[in-house]
């Protein structure tokens, strides 16, 4: 058996009494592409942040080369030689190539002068090992995605990494930037570096990986060689679920069309999505990250406007190029995170609620507050918001509770059209049944709500339809009926580059 | 869209201006000087220049520190008051002890300068209070400091000594003590941002705070060293003031960290950090200096002094905020992914 480079064993993690990791093992060999796969939410970039020493464990242990060690911080397990390429690059944009590959270790002269001939030979021998073509000299701003993430890779071999953590790193590369970014990964395979890789494309991993370890709900499923499994059992690992009444769906009476979206695109997000919304019905939109959903969302609501194709609303044909305009043609648009785009932090409950329609209470151009006060205090009450009173800041609530107020204020525009963006992320499970059951209820009134879910219990149990997209394309529409997790995932997992598009797999 | 293909080849334009920001300030200094020694013939004579660059000699010294102040996301407010206290303290000194070392005289100021200065690193370091409102505090107790110091009296030309006066104005070599000093911080200044680890965290600190940490690089260390850094450049021109106008009261510099603040933005630093360089600034103050000069040269009205160099800041601030967008929208593919409140259109 190969020993060990590194080795988590029993690893139990849990923020503010809730438990995002049990019992978790994982062992990774040099030399070895190790994939880690579940769903969103399974605890992967959680076990990332304590292999790297951005959280510590509250049981467990974790060995080194069969030591047993503790990273305190991020510097700690850089010096033991673990380096992690996240999401977010953490690139300084206006230095040089050379110099984010050593900034805060250049190389000096005797007198404390920084030695540029050797930063750029070195730093340019560096870049030659790892077979990377890159202008030295350059900002960082004006590089490429890609390029980034090779400096990136750069700096991680700086420090003489011997394990390289990457955290999607393919989600936003073009298919030849990836195909680079694979040989370069084979090639530190080769030489010896243990390599953790994350990505939800399934195909990828089974083109790189040697092994795979599955987690779901926090909890460890199996590790695999890469060899011996198949998509649809990664698939079933990844899922293996019941739904259970967390997804009280009524039956409702689908109505008329009051939506309609034609050929819409926009340049550079996705392209020619169409699909219908019907009174009283839920549709789900699944589909990864970054696959386009958002930004389809947010073009219907005139955010960031299309710049092609029809949208229309109730039978007539309408341009929406701001959310004014779309609030007055009866929709309305949850955003996903609530801290940036929802709520008004230092504000307390009852202007929040009100802010959309503050026009409403200030007829006269005074704002009439017992009106005011009167219409906030009706929505939360609808809404069961549980706060002291309604001049708390928003601030001082808890996830679930700031939902229901960002809920409250659009409830309260009386839309006929919502658009919810993962409502329930990152909220309990309490408040994530209780949101369910208003949606169910709000579908049955008649109302008409586009849902964007990267959770698929969540898709599969509340919608009518559910529109797969995948890379800013709609792949596919399944019924309730016929909708399956693996379907939807195999959906939405499928490369493009695999053929061109013409149906759904079974 | 149509409207996108319009913008493009602005954004050419936009991006020169970026790269060769001391370029266009040159062309714009060029442009005024044969313009003002048109229409005033007085203008463009060795007496005058000598004249602006002792005029700017001040000005470079702590526009330079406001600048690294600037390049980390900061901003120091303090420094007119910073300097109006130590050149009050300073001359009080002098007074009593007419045969003080002027040397002895100038590190004390540079002392005193950097004392004011580590009372605002340490609230922003450490305190983790916003530098504007930290800055905006300082310059209120320190002013009223030199207030309580003075009790409202003044120190005059002739409570000075000779070679406290000559500090500024002696010209042992050639040129004027003031102008070499300025000079002198200018490449010290130069060699500290480009060639020093630390110099370079300034910029990496500007950058992208939220990673230096992951690139070891102990950001409060940074922070506290520059407005340590403005301080001493305060004490620095406190004396050099002090000597110069040969006098010390109580609103001295009043309004200076306004043109610190100008002096930096037009010659290119961003308020949005990481960028700025030590030419870039020299121009910057060179431009301010020659437009006051001019004024007064072509007798207008002092009071349009303020409104044109405010209008210099706006333009320069504008200038910069379209170009950052414009490489941002640019930069990533994901742009429209991000989005975010400040992507979206209104």
């Amino acid at each position: 058996m190969t020993e060990n480079i590194l080795e988590l064993k029993d690893i139990s993690k849990e923020f503010s009494g809730v438990e995002v990791l049990h019992n978790v093992s994982f062992s990774l060999r040099p030399g070895e592409v190790h994939a880690l796969l579940g769903e969103n939410g399974a605890g992967k970039s959680t076990l990332v942040k304590v292999m790297t020493g951005v959280h510590q464990p509250d049981h467990g242990e974790i060995f080194l080369n069969g030591q047993p060690v503790k990273f305190t911080d991020t510097r700690d397990s850089r010096r033991n030689g673990i380096a992690a390429i996240y999401q977010e690059l953490s690139l300084f944009p206006d230095l040089n190539v050379a110099e984010n590959i050593y900034v805060g270790r250049q190389p000096t002269t005797k007198t404390g002068r920084i030695d540029w001939r050797r930063l750029y030979d070195e730093a340019d021998k560096l870049l030659s090992s790892l077979g990377v073509n890159l202008d030295l000299r350059k900002k960082a701003r004006t590089l490429s995605i890609a390029q980034q993430q090779m400096v990136e890779i750069g700096r991680a071999f700086s420090i003489n990494a011997r394990i390289l953590i990457m955290d999607e790193p393919t989600s936003s590369l073009t298919l030849n930037e990836v195909a680079d970014l694979f040989k370069l990964v084979r090639r530190l395979r080769e030489d010896g570096t243990a390599i953790i890789f994350i990505s939800h494309r399934l195909e990828e991993l089974f083109e790189l990986a040697d092994r795979v370890t599955v987690l779901r709900d926090g909890f460890y499923v199996a590790t695999r060689s890469m060899g011996e499994v198949g998509h649809d059992d990664l698939i079933r690992m990844m899922v293996g679920r019941t739904i259970t009444n967390l997804f009280p769906k009524q039956e409702t009476a689908i109505g008329d069309v009051v939506l309609k979206v034609d050929n819409l695109s926009r340049q550079g997000s996705f392209e020619n999505v169409s699909f219908e919304l019907r009174r009283g019905e839920i549709l789900g939109m699944a589909g990864l990250v970054g696959a386009g959903r958002k930004e389809v969302a947010r073009a219907i609501f005139g955010v960031e406007p299309a710049t092609g194709g029809t949208i229309q609303v109730n039978g007539k044909r309408v341009t929406i190029t701001s959310p004014e305009q779309a609030i007055r043609l009866g929709l309305a648009y949850v955003p996903e995170d609530r801290q940036i785009h929802g709520l008004i932090p230092q504000m307390n409950i009852t202007a929040n609620i009100t802010l959309p329609l503050i026009h409403r209470y200030a007829v006269t151009g005074w704002l009439r507050e017992r009106l005011e006060r009167a219409a906030a205090y009706r929505a939360a009450r609808q809404m069961e918001v549980r706060a002291n009173n309604m001049w708390q800041n928003a601030r001082e609530l808890s996830g679930g509770n700031q939902q229901k107020i960002v809920l409250a204020k659009w409830l309260s525009t009386n839309p006929r059209i919502l658009i919810l963006d993962e409502p329930t992320r990152g909220i309990d499970v309490g408040t994530k049944a209780a949101v369910h059951a208003l949606m169910s209820k709000l579908a049955a009134e008649g109302m008409a709500i586009l849902m964007i879910s990267s959770e698929l219990l969540e898709v599969l149990g509340m919608s009518d339809r559910i529109l797969v997209m995948r890379e800013g394309v709609a792949v596919g529409i399944f019924t309730r009926a016929e909708a399956t997790q693996e379907k939807i995932l195999w959906a939405s997992t499928q490369t493009i580059s695999t053929g061109t598009v013409t149906g759904v797999v079974p | 869209m149509t409207v996108q293909t319009q913008t493009v080849p602005r954004t050419h334009v936009l991006f020169t201006i970026a790269r060769f920001r001391e370029v266009g300030i040159l062309l714009i200094i060029l442009v005024l000087v044969a313009a003002v020694g048109l229409r005033s013939p007085s203008f463009l004579t060795v007496a005058n220049f000598r004249d602006i660059l002792l005029n700017i000699s001040i000005l470079v010294i702590v526009a330079l520190a406001q600048s690294m102040v600037i390049i980390t996301k900061g901003i120091d407010l303090s420094v007119s008051a910073n300097i109006g206290l130590t050149a009050m303290m300073v001359s009080f000194m002098i007074k009593q002890y007419p045969d003080f070392s002027p040397v002895a005289v100038v590190l004390l100021g540079m002392a005193l300068g950097s004392v004011l200065g580590i009372f605002n690193s340490l609230i922003i370091a450490f305190g983790k209070v916003p530098p504007i409102i930290a800055t905006l505090g300082t310059l209120s107790v320190y002013r009223g400091l030199v207030f309580l110091y003075s009790e409202g009296t003044w120190i005059n030309a002739f409570e000075m000594s000779r070679p406290f006066k000559l500090i500024a104005k002696g010209t042992p070599l050639g040129l004027p003590n003031m102008v070499i000093i300025a000079i002198v911080v200018a490449v010290l200044v130069y060699y500290f941002l480009n060639h020093t680890r630390t110099g370079r965290d300034i910029y990496a600190v500007g950058s992208n705070p939220e990673a230096v940490q992951f690139a070891g690089i102990r950001k409060q260390r940074i922070i506290f060293l520059v407005y340590l850094l403005s301080g001493l450049a305060c004490g620095l021109a406190a004396v050099l003031w002090a000597s110069r106008f040969e006098s010390a009261q109580t609103n001295t510099a009043a309004g200076f960290e306004l043109q610190t603040v100008a002096a930096s933005i037009v010659g290119g630093v961003s308020t949005s950090g990481g960028v700025g360089t030590v030419p870039g600034v020299l121009l910057g103050s060179l431009l301010l200096g020659i437009i006051q000069n001019a004024l007064t040269l072509i007798r207008i009205s002092p009071f349009w002094q303020l409104a044109v160099q405010g209008l210099l800041i706006l333009i320069s601030v504008v200038t910069d905020s379209l170009i950052l967008r414009r490489i941002q929208t640019r930069g990533s593919p994901r742009g429209g992914q991000m989005g975010g409140p400040q992507g979206s259109r209104k």
